[in-house]
């Protein structure tokens, strides 16, 4: 009997738990609206980032050739070097520790330490902010130094075996008397130089050598060094822009937050700094992000 | 959330994790020198086999660093299981995205190299006097 009347009273319990299911305060869940929304927004931002990365996959896949990565990313700033994925690893790690430093902010929030907050939110700025100046400096000399926008890509490949040409077709000799060969997926540049039009003014034209293939289907062709496969700048550019706007709006965001944490607005609520958590989980997705365009621009 | 670790037990995932992502970051950034005959330049693993290996290595590490910063730093590890069914299992949609687009491109590239072989093409031109094109059976003789 005792038995009964204690489970007749939990279901009364229950009902009267369910009566109040719409009236606010029960978390679908176990977390909070804000930051269920916050997921849900990831989920989508994950899925519009998929798209790019797999259309990137998808031309690449449909192009004879593509440029080589560590060829294309090498350069270093102010050292004249070749060295191939250095840099991006350094950006990687900015924003690995802005990652971290982020982390530790959350937990300081958790603690209810406003200072705590404030000074690791604030080296997460910072870490954004080298990010943005690492990839400002990175789109500078791809653009100013190389000649690569959105509408032409001087970084080509070539496809077969073959040698280079002299302008009257000879077969042309490097510097110490070898015939000047090169081999199937050797990567290059094409450079601009001043070139005198037919009405005597001088403009900026690529300067593609001639080419005789020696190996393959196009064995005995000539031709010469072609720009490589526009898509390769459009998507470059695109999706490192969409990246490092979500980078850009984030340190806007974390800025925000971090002056309010500062005046005490979020102390005064009283619920573990959520804000902050809010911003984290925007920031680690961010770096998450990242983890993916690194692997399909740089690594593979 | 994670109210169940002590404030130092935090502190040491955080460090933890540190060293996590900034290793295989570097083991990454190696083995893509190593296979792409940077630091040995005789060995490379850029066809064939190796190739598919050295991707599906990176993949690997990749996959596994998103996982440790979905888990750990952004705390799914202790969501509700709800929760992390509905962020995760949608992104298994995009298991058939991959495989579709790959397809696509890669028959979009078969169109090309088709499209270019028969620009190249050298057609002998038709004998003099017969009709060209095609020809309705019954309606010609001869």
């Amino acid at each position: 009997m005792a038995e009964t009347s204690v489970t007749h009273a939990h279901d009364t319990h229950e009902h009267a738990d369910d009566a109040h299911l719409w009236e606010g305060g029960k978390e679908p869940l176990k977390a909070s609206y804000g930051k269920l929304m916050m997921w849900y927004f990831l989920v989508s931002d994950a899925f519009t980032f998929a798209g790019f990365l797999i259309a990137y996959g998808a031309l690449r896949f449909s192009m004879p050739s593509w440029p080589e990565p560590d060829f294309v990313f090498a350069s270093f700033p102010f050292v004249k070097a070749h060295w191939p994925l250095v840099f991006v690893t350094f950006m990687t790690f900015v924003l690995i520790f802005s990652s971290v430093t982020m982390v530790r902010a959350v937990q300081e929030g958790h603690r209810e330490n406003q200072r705590g907050v404030v000074y690791w939110m604030f080296l997460t700025i910072l870490g954004g902010a080298t990010f943005l100046g690492c990839q400002a400096y990175e789109w500078t000399t791809l653009i100013a130094g190389e000649n690569m926008t959105v509408k032409q890509n001087p970084f080509g490949r070539h496809i077969a075996d073959g040698i280079y040409l002299n302008d009257d077709g000879t077969e042309a000799k490097k510097t110490d008397g070898s015939p000047d060969v090169f081999q199937k997926g050797d990567s290059y540049l094409l450079h601009m130089h001043p070139v005198r039009q037919a009405d005597g003014t001088m403009k900026d034209e690529f300067i593609q050598r001639k080419i005789k293939y020696t190996t393959g289907p196009y064995a005995g062709q000539t031709g010469v060094q072609e720009m490589g496969p526009k898509a390769f700048g459009a998507l470059f550019f695109f999706i490192t822009g969409f990246h490092g706007f979500h980078v850009f709006s984030g340190v806007l965001f974390l800025a925000i937050i971090a002056i309010n944490a500062a005046g005490g607005v979020y102390a005064a609520r009283r619920n573990g700094y959520e804000m902050v958590e809010k911003i984290g989980l925007y920031w680690h997705f961010v770096d998450l992000v990242w983890v993916f365009v690194f692997l399909v621009f740089y690594l593979l | 959330m994670a109210g169940h670790q002590t404030y130092e037990e935090q502190k040491a995932l955080v460090f933890r994790g540190l060293m996590i992502l900034g290793v295989v970051t570097i083991v990454e950034v190696v083995i893509a020198l190593f296979a792409k005959g940077h630091i040995v330049p005789s060995i490379r693993f850029t066809e064939g086999f190796g190739h598919y290996l050295y991707m599906l290595l990176m993949i690997g590490f990749s996959l596994f660093k998103a996982y440790f910063i979905i888990f750990y730093f952004m705390h799914m590890a202790y969501e509700v299981r709800g929760l992390v069914m509905s962020v995760l299992l949608p992104t298994t949609l995009l298991i058939w995205a991959i495989i579709a687009f790959f397809q696509e491109g890669n028959s979009w590239g078969a169109r090309r190299e088709l499209i270019q072989e028969k620009n190249e093409e050298v057609v002998s031109p038709a004998p003099v006097g017969k009709p060209q094109g095609y020809i309705l059976p019954g309606t010609m003789k001869g």
